[in-house]
């Protein structure tokens, strides 16, 4: 009797079967708003006869690019214009996450210190810093580089090898000599051993208690093992100081006036948020902590180092993860300054090729697997430092 | 039997002078301790350094209400670029007859923010107030009807765009937000997927991309002989992006409900969309609401891009005034200004938002 009457339940008053009726009515839905929108585009791309595909990669750009960290020329490809356009996108993201963390760490510190100045400066700073656009820090930042720095001729030379002019800032670099390779190598071999070096104290002081100074010697090692080598190879002092040749300097280093607006700009903004992150993390430790560890009789670096950081790393690390991607995102304002990161080159070759559709693809799949590398890589970082709870 | 005391014992010993007061101040909060003195007297130099030249430049040598010649003969900054260009900078080429009519919008939409801080405001009527409030605003820019002469949409600039931007902007994001949110939390499994594939999507792009997709790949959408004006299509842009954001604050409002409210809401028969509207959503949207303020902050920092597409926002209108060999050079001056009209909106809103977080959570 029961069975009956359960089959005689009409289809749309059973929840599971108007659940999957649902879900086939939204997908039946968007899939036509797809194929209407769709079919208009392919009529809109056939009549202004633009074409499809991503064989423009391949086309000669013949456009110029102001900075390239690799070689180019206005006879390379698109595809390679691209990418000169995302190594310049990163190297200003990385150097402005660097750059950024620690200025945050440090503000965000200072706005918990005692001193009263101290803290009230870092509470203004990140106010003013968070509450103005930072398009138009941007904007500032590049006004005061194009408009109130003097021209290569009088440029402004603060001490020696130093040059600020209003065609970026020119300093002195150590001349290219054979033995530079070697100390990279070196550094990363003194890298590789301080790793090794670390897990076999960790294991000793597991087993016998004993501690072992492992900063003060990975330290060294970082420091001394490509000294040695410069030594070694008779330790070449010769600088490569920018010159004055014609209206701008040759050697040693430059960075554009763009690349200095776009990361002064970025590290300011970003390093406010990044600040109060911080504080938060810090003040997320509760106050018994401190006083456990010191009446345990731990030293003040000790107490920081095991007790206070690894639990506010905790609080710190996924707010510092999608503040990093922020600023990663933020650089794509570049093109308003006439930096040549990625999203500039795409938007010159959307405006050249007129293939807008896969250009903004272009830009949406780079950017996302920007953002998902910084998230797996911050993610197993997480994963590192998170609570291990029984 | 009682003891008596000499008068020197009654008397109450008061803290040495160099404990109490200014000096006792000065003491505990900048100089206690080696380290701290040596930063006070760091921070001191550095704002000696700074503040007086600054003050010099920005208020002695200033030139406030004069023409470009006599600003470039002095030292100190040009506020007269800001004065000279008042009405171009705050309402761009809207005709300047009628310039009253965004300044009047502009007040009706302060005055109701103004109204709507105190929560015992909030009540259903308030709702409409907004409502009939955003239509009046629209009329007053669009003009056409009741004598008002019509203004087209591409002559709008300056503030009111980039008010309009960013409420309007807001105000439409916040329903889709909520449908994303919800849809991330059903238990249907290709709802949540399409819901879950938007929100990262967009949540992983810049702004910037999605303003270019609008302003390029939006007409290619449309049927042919259909066009829609560059506001609408940044607006679009704008409300997009915000949606994903404000769908993931929702989220976390969502998440913080106990299951024991879905459970008394089923016990009570409720259905999903009656759960929804009458126990979930008036909960968790009142816990996100300090969030949610700081998602219209960045939304209306986050205005100021659309001067990459071309609208004449603030930043837009300002550069433009830039580029007149009359004014060329004076960006610094006109940038602080911008600057503080951004400043005061966004402190305005964050201060709000602390207060409100304060009061929300004493209140549970």
């Amino acid at each position: 009797m029961n069975t009956t009457v359960a089959e005689k339940i009409p289809f749309w008053l059973d929840p599971k079967k108007r659940a999957i009726l649902f879900q086939i009515m939204v997908i039946a839905g968007i899939g036509l708003l797809a194929f209407y929108l769709v079919s208009n585009t392919l009529f809109n791309l056939k009549k202004q006869s633009i074409a499809t595909g991503i064989g423009f990669l391949q086309k000669e750009a013949s456009f110029e690019i102001g900075e390239t960290l690799i070689p180019y020329s206005a006879a390379s490809s698109y595809g390679r214009a691209i990418i000169v356009g995302t190594l310049n996108t990163l190297r200003v993201a990385f150097i402005g996450i660097i750059i950024t963390v620690i200025l945050g760490a440090i503000v965000g510190i200072a706005r918990l210190s005692s001193n009263w100045l101290v803290s009230k400066s870092a509470a203004v700073y990140i106010e003013v810093m968070q509450d103005i656009p930072v398009l138009l820090q941007l904007f500032f930042w590049y006004a005061i580089f194009y408009e109130s720095l003097p021209s290569p001729r009088q440029a402004l030379n603060p001490f020696a090898g130093l040059f600020l002019c209003n065609r970026g800032v020119a300093f002195a670099a150590p001349a290219s000599h054979p033995a530079h390779p070697y100390m990279l190598f070196s550094f990363f071999a003194g890298c590789v051993l301080v790793y090794l070096l670390r897990r076999w104290a960790k294991s000793r002081q597991d087993e016998t208690g004993k501690s072992f100074p492992v900063f003060r010697v990975s330290v060294g090692i970082l420091i001394a093992f490509p000294l040695v080598i410069w030594v070694g190879s008779g330790a070449p002092m010769e600088m490569d100081v920018p010159e004055l040749k014609g209206f701008n300097f040759k050697g040693g280093m430059t960075l554009s006036p763009e690349f200095m607006a776009l990361l002064l700009g970025l590290v300011l903004y970003t390093a406010a948020f990044v600040a109060e992150v911080v504080r938060a993390g810090i003040q997320s430790v509760s106050k018994g902590q401190r006083e456990a560890a010191m009446s345990l009789g731990l030293r003040p670096p000790l107490v920081m180092n095991l007790v206070i950081l690894p639990q506010a790393l905790r609080v710190i690390i996924p707010p510092l993860t999608s503040q990093m991607l922020n600023l990663t995102k933020n650089s794509s304002l570049a093109v308003a300054i006439g930096y040549p990161d990625f999203v500039s080159v795409a938007n010159t070759t959307i405006n050249q090729t007129g293939q807008a559709i896969e250009g903004v693809a272009l830009i949406m799949v780079v950017y996302l697997i920007f953002s998902l590398s910084t998230s797996t890589f911050m993610n197993w970082y997480n994963k590192k430092v998170a609570l291990v709870e029984r | 039997m009682e003891k008596t005391y000499p008068d020197a014992y009654m008397e109450s010993l008061k803290p040495p002078v160099t404990s109490i007061g200014v000096i006792g101040w000065i003491r505990f909060n900048l100089f206690n301790g080696a380290f701290n003195s040596i930063l006070t007297i760091i921070t001191l130099l550095l704002l000696w350094k700074t503040v007086p030249p600054v003050f010099k430049w920005a208020f002695i040598d200033s030139v406030w209400f004069a023409d470009s010649s006599a600003c470039r003969g002095s030292d100190g900054a040009c506020w007269s670029i800001i004065s000279a260009n008042f009405r171009f900078i705050i309402f761009g080429f809207f005709p300047y007859e009628s310039q009253w009519r965004p300044l009047l919008a502009m007040t009706l939409l302060f005055g109701l923010l103004f109204y709507s801080k105190d929560r015992n405001h909030w009540k259903k009527s308030l709702g409409y107030a907004w409502i009939i409030g955003l239509i009046a605003m629209g009329m007053f820019m669009r003009g056409g009807i009741f004598g008002l002469a019509p203004v087209e949409s591409a002559k709008w600039g300056g503030l009111p765009l980039t008010l309009l931007l960013s409420v309007f902007g807001l105000t439409a994001a916040y329903p889709l937000g909520v449908i994303l949110a919800l849809g991330r939390q059903s238990k249907l499994p290709a709802l949540k997927l399409l819901c879950v594939l938007y929100i990262e999507l967009i949540r992983g792009v810049p702004l910037i991309s999605l303003l270019f997709m609008s302003s390029v790949i939006f007409p290619l959408l449309l049927p042919e002989g259909v066009t829609i004006n560059n506001i609408l299509r940044a607006q679009t842009a704008i409300i997009l992006f915000t949606a994903a954001y404000i769908a993931e604050v929702v989220r976390g409002g969502l998440q913080g409900m106990s299951l024991g409210q879905y459970e008394a809401a089923e016990s009570i028969g409720l259905n999903y969309y009656l759960t929804m509207r009458l126990i979930i959503l008036p909960q968790a949207l009142k816990i996100v609401i300090p969030p949610t303020v700081s998602i219209l902050i960045s939304a209306f920092k986050d205005t100021s891009l659309v001067v990459i597409i071309s609208l004449w926002d603030l930043l837009k209108t300002s550069k433009s005034i830039l580029s007149n060999p009359e004014w060329m050079g004076f960006s610094r001056e006109l940038y602080i200004f911008i600057a503080i009209l951004y400043f005061l909106g966004c402190f305005s809103m964050s201060n709000y938002s602390r207060k409100l977080e304060k009061e929300l959570s004493t209140e549970n």
